[in-house]
Parts: structure tokens; sequence; C-alpha cells
């Protein structure tokens, strides 16, 4: 609930009014508590557990980005810049920033697209008002979870359908050896679990444009390729935008554990995104301080991401 | 412009519905044409089905002697006004009405003219660059008037534009409709539930009862001769009394309580007398009935409306209940017993079962 009381006078050049942006101290309504620790005990468990996982590690990781720490963990020395620079000139690390965008691009895209068309034509029959109704929630009720684990199986080297189908058309798929056909089941299976996330935004989106600017736009526009881009597309572009940075995110970080099953931790000569290397680099290659400062730089980049988001959002427009 | 046929239109929704039951109107080019009933009588659908936004069932609509059951909405040259107004939310004014224009192809320079000829007559040039929702709800009225103007169509559909406005805004929106229409001459359809907004603006209403059409004609036509009891209490405010009796020897009798005494011209069994408020007279007691109808009355409420007042009472006896105009500044004491006179022509006759008028 967002208080109104009267307006403190900070709205320009304007008579006085009732207002929730700018409240004059007095009159806001504060709720009183015994103790002043209280409130503070409250937020206790929330802030441990932001400093134990995610401050604290994160403290960890700049420290360790500029120390060489010998494999065994005995000795580590300060070197400064020298990790970042090692990173950032490696060819091997532009090789894989090269692979994370295009695997991101082809993900992101992909994956709200094909939920876009879904999520069209489910919207088609939902304002048909038929009874498949209930059953499409049943579908996305039980997708996500699900969608992951099939989408692995079905390009499961030995009972994979999918691999065997790739075989009728000639196509001997070598997941795991081939660099393409690996890369390849890395997007499909990552765009295959992200869509029915995206479908149920994008679905709530279009359920959200009211119905008589759609028929208003019927009787204006014959044409219902026109009619989506120049009025359905336009009001979802707050969902759209919205799912741009979370499929971003999830290209990004999220597609880990899909990377490693496909991998079976054996990365080769495969294609591996920034994440992953991370922790090969890390774990398997014992080398801390280099997968600390490419963390380091992936933190950096969320960062941004989240900047340009917060920007974009304030600026976006609310319909209403 | 053209003319808009409906021959024996129905509408089934999904689970059986049937929404319209077999609807005839010839609606003549220029006409206007409101379609008043209560709410869920199927006027939306009809004028949807009109429109393209829905199926016909069965039967066939004709714009300007085209049959365009099976024609696209877009195709059918007509604009719909909604209740909501349904403009496009990221679009400036002069994009909305400009959307079906371009969409249709028309020349830039003929487009401006038209936005900007329409932005004069309905006043709203100064925010041709706004979004709607920077502008007040009169405002948003205007421009989905506007969307509708620009494209010249053959047809106004409108489904129940004022709803939304308050009531003084309401009022001049509606004599300005009125206006408008009359000026462009556009034939049109207009979806109210508001029996006030109906007779004010209809060439010609079409009472709509549960998806059948109870009675059309010219608004007075309507309001002087309700063909049945329920348009009878649709049409008028406050409705007409409505008064179910049983004949004796001496004439109509009411069936619940004793203040009814009527002459009974056409020699009727049981049946509904209709009288409007104001054409019950306050009389001295004892007044010869004659052919017409007395009431005896007792006075629950007065209600001054400032240019009249209403009277609400119930027949004596324990009977109907009854309103009666009379001038304002008049008074009656609560509980007061009074007895009415109406007219003999000022009496309407409706069957008891039915509630079908019975011409006298
Ligand atoms: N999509 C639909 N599916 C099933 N029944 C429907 C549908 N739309 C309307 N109906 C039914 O059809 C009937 C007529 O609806 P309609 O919207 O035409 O009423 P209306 O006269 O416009 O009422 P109101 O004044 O409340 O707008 C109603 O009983 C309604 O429940
Ligand atoms: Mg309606």
């Amino acid at each position: 609930m967002r208080p109104h009381f009267p307006c403190d006078g900070r709205c320009a050049g304007s008579a006085p009014h009732i207002c929730h942006l700018h409240v004059r101290g007095d009159t806001m309504k504060k709720v009183q508590f015994n103790s002043r620790w209280m409130p503070y005990a409250f937020l206790l468990p929330q802030l441990s557990i932001v400093a134990i996982f995610f401050l604290w590690p994160a403290a960890e990781a700049v420290r360790s980005s500029f120390y060489l720490e010998d494999p065994f963990g005995f000795s580590s020395t300060f070197v400064g810049f020298d990790n970042f620079t090692d990173t950032l000139t490696s060819s091997n690390y532009a090789r894989v920033a090269q692979f994370t965008a295009v695997f991101t691009v082809l993900v992101t895209f992909f994956s709200l697209a094909l939920a876009l068309l879904l999520a069209v034509k489910a919207d088609k029959v939902l304002r048909a008002g038929s009874t498949y109704k209930t059953l499409l929630m049943w579908v996305y009720a039980v997708a996500p979870p699900v969608a992951g684990l099939i989408g692995i199986l079905l390009f499961d080297q030995h009972v994979g359908p999918l691999v065997d189908f790739a075989a009728l058309f000639g196509w001997k798929m070598q997941i795991g050896v081939n660099y393409f056909d690996t890369s390849f089941a890395m997007v499909v299976i990552s765009v295959w679990k992200q869509i029915p996330v995206n479908f149920i935004f994008f679905l709530s989106g279009l359920q959200g444009i009211s119905r008589s600017v759609q028929e208003a736009a019927n009787i204006d526009c014959r044409s219902g390729f026109r009619r989506f881009w120049t009025v359905t597309f336009p009001l979802l572009a707050p969902t759209g935008f919205f799912l741009l940075i979370i499929n971003v995110t999830y290209a990004f970080f999220d597609t880990f554990g899909i990377i490693d099953v496909v991998l079976k931790t054996e990365p080769g000569n495969n294609p591996v995104t920034l994440v992953y290397k991370v922790y090969l680099d890390g774990f398997r290659g014992n080398d801390l301080g280099g997968s600390s400062a490419q963390s380091v730089l992936l933190m950096l980049f969320v960062f941004i991401l989240t900047i340009i988001q917060f920007r974009l959002i304030e600026r976006r427009v609310h319909y209403s | 412009m053209s003319n808009i046929t409906l021959d024996q239109v129905r509408k089934v929704y999904a689970g059986n519905v049937e929404a319209v039951k077999g609807v005839s109107i010839d609606i003549a080019d220029g006409e206007f044409i409101v379609l008043v009933g209560p709410s869920g009588c199927g006027k939306s659908t009809l004028l949807r089905m009109i429109a393209g936004l829905e199926d016909i069932s069965s039967g066939e609509i004709s714009i300007g002697d085209r049959v365009v059951n099976k024609v696209d909405p877009a195709d059918r040259d007509i604009a719909m006004v909604f209740q909501n107004y349904a403009l496009y939310p990221h679009m400036s004014v002069y994009k909305n009405l400009a959307y079906g224009l371009t969409n249709r192809g028309m020349p830039k320079s003929e487009i401006d003219r038209r936005v900007k000829e329409a932005a004069d007559i309905l006043e709203i040039g100064d925010y041709l660059d706004r979004k709607p929702r920077a502008l007040s709800g009169g405002q948003r009225q205007r421009v989905a008037m506007g969307r509708a103007i620009v494209r010249e169509p053959a047809a106004f559909l409108f489904d129940e534009p004022l709803s939304n406005l308050d009531a003084k805004l309401r009022v001049q929106m509606r004599v300005e409709i009125k206006r408008l229409q009359k000026e462009l001459g556009t034939t049109s359809v207009y979806v109210t539930h508001d029996q006030l907004e109906a007779m004010t603006l209809a060439d010609r209403l079409v009472v709509l009862n549960g998806g059948n059409i109870e009675q059309i004609g010219a608004p007075i036509a309507v309001y002087d001769k309700p063909a049945s009891t329920f348009v009878a209490s649709f049409i008028g405010s406050p409705a007409m009394n409505l008064i179910e009796t049983v004949s004796d020897a001496g004439g109509l009798k009411a069936k619940a309580g004793t203040g009814l005494q009527g002459g009974n011209p056409g020699g009727l069994q049981a049946c509904t007398v209709g009288i409007r408020p104001e054409h019950l007279q306050v009389v001295e007691a004892g007044t010869p009935v004659g052919d017409g109808l007395t009431l005896t009355v007792k006075v629950n409420v007065l209600e001054p409306v400032g240019a009249e007042s209403y009277i609400y009472g119930t027949i004596d006896g324990g009977g109907a209940p009854v309103v009666i105009r009379i001038e304002s500044h008049q008074t009656y004491d609560i509980n007061a017993i009074l007895t009415l006179h109406a007219a003999a022509k000022d009496v309407h006759y409706f069957d008891a079962e039915t509630g079908r008028r019975i011409e006298s």
C-alpha cells in the first residue's frame, strides 16, 4: 500500500494536493516497535543469507582474482591485474566469449520467438472461451521442470529420438564429439527448457491486452500479420523487455546444468560458455586466480545488465 | 451511406446459450436506430454481429445490398465506438485516428485532412500528440468518436459509448452525438440500456428482451403505445404503473387491495392495466369513473425532484405500488388517502397471461 498524504510541495509548482511520492514526514504513519533493535532482528535472517552466500563469496572471488595460487593451495602470491590481463588477452577466452555471445543470442531469440508464437496461438484459444482452457493450464503447470529433463533425453546419444531422427536425413549426430553437433544440442535443449517460462509470461501479457482494443484493430486493419506488429506487439513490449533480460541472464548462467549434462564433464574440444569455463578453470584446471578473475568479469557484466534494466524500466511505459 | 438489413438473425453461443433469437430489422439509409433492453438481452451480441466481431449462427445481415455474413470486419465499411473507448494505448491521438486509414492505403495528405477535420469538429485538435492515457474520460470519448468519423463509413455502431462518463458529460455528449449523426447523415446503430438515452437519440427504437424484439417504433410511438408490459415498464421513468385486475359485473377491480375501480369498455376478463405516472390526477373522492379508472392510494413517500414531484404509494387495502407525478411544491401528508383518476384514453390494457397489449 502506498500512503496517500498531502504532498510536501516537491511536485513542481502545484497547488496543495494528495500525493504518494512526496510525503510530509510528520503525517506519515510509522509502525512502532517496542525495541529499536527489533526491525534489525527481523531483517537478520535475510541479511545473513545474502552475506554468507553472496557477499562473502563475491569478496573472496575479488580477492583471489589478484593472487596466483599454487595448485595445492599452500601458498599464494599477489600478482595485481595479471590474472585479468592474462584472461582478456588469451585467445581461448576470446573464443569462449564469442561462443557465449552467439549461444546467448540464439537461445534468447529462439526461446522468445517460439514462446511468443505459442502464446499467440494459445491466447486465441483462450479468448474463444472454449474448454481447452483448463487443459492448457495443466500443460503449463507441469511444463517447466519436466521439459528440461525431456530435452536432455531427446538428445541422448543412445536412446534419444532426435539423434535417430537426424540420422534419417543422414546427419550422424555426434554429441560431445563434434563441435557443431554439440553446440546444436546445447542450444536446442536450452531453448526447449526456457520456452514454457516465456510462454507463461507472454500469455499473461497477451491476456492483459484489452479485448476491445484487439477488436478495434480488427475493424481498422484487415491483415492479421500487420495487426500483430502494429498493435499486439507494441503492447507486449513491457513483457518482452522484461523477458529479454531474464533470458539473457538465463542463457548466460542458468544453462550451466544443461551444458554439464551434454558434455558429461568431458569438455575436450567442445564449446563451453563463460560460466562453464569459470568452473572448468577453477575446479578442473586448479587455476583459482584466473577463474576468479573471470567470475569478477561476469559480475561486472551482470552489474551493467542490471543498470541497463533499471534505466529502461524507469523509462518504460505503463499502459493502463 | 447505406441501409442495413437483418433477416432472422440468430446467435447461439457455445453451451447452447441462445443470445439472439431470430431478429429482423430493416434500417433505412441515414437512420439512427437504438437497441435498448436490460442487461443480457443480447444488444451487444446483435451489434457485434453487424460489426463482424461475432459469427452469425443463422440468418442474414446485409449492409447496403451486400450480404456480409462472411465478410471480414475490416471490409464491412463500418466503424465502431466501444464502451471503454478501446483506444490504442501506445499511439498518439493522431495515430489513433489515422490507423484505420493508413491500413487502407489512403494517401498521407488525405489522412491528414480528415484527421484535422475530425479534430476540429470534436475539438480535440490540441491533444493530437498526446497518448490516450494523458486524456480525461470525456476527451477519450471524443477521440473514439473521431476514430469512427475519419473513416467516413457506411454505418456507425455504438456500444454504450457514454456509460463511462459522469451524468453531466453524458448529457452533453448525447446531444453532440445526435447533432453529428444528423450532420453526417450516417446510418447508426446505438446500443444502450438507458431508456432516456434511447428515447432522446433514436429515430426508431428497438426494444429487446431475452434475445427477442419486443417492439420497434419511433420513441414517442413506443412510449404512447407500448406493445407489452415489458416495454411499458422499461420505457419511461418512473415506469408505467402496472396493476393486475379482475373483472366483475361493475367493471374492473384490483386483484389485490380494494382501491381500484375501472370501466370495462372492451368487456375484458382478467387483465393488467397500465397508467403512466403523469396521467393520474388527484381528484375529489366520489368523482364518477366513467370509462376511465379511479384509484384510491395511500401515500408512502413524497419525492420532490425540482421541476416536479412524485408520490410513491400503494393501492388502498394492501395492493400494488403506484407512482404519481404531481406539480412541484404540491405536498400531501404521508399516509393520506388520495383519490386518483385516469382518463380512458390514458389507460393501457395488457393480456394477463402474455403481457401483450390489448387494443381497445
Ligand atoms: N462469449 C459468450 N459465450 C457465451 N455466452 C455469451 C457470450 N457473450 C455473451 N453471452 C451471453 O449472451 C447473452 C447476451 O449478451 P450481451 O452481451 O449481448 O448482452 P447485453 O444486452 O449487451 O448486456 P449488457 O447491457 O449487460 O451489456 C447473455 O446472456 C450473455 O451471458
Ligand atoms: Mg453489452
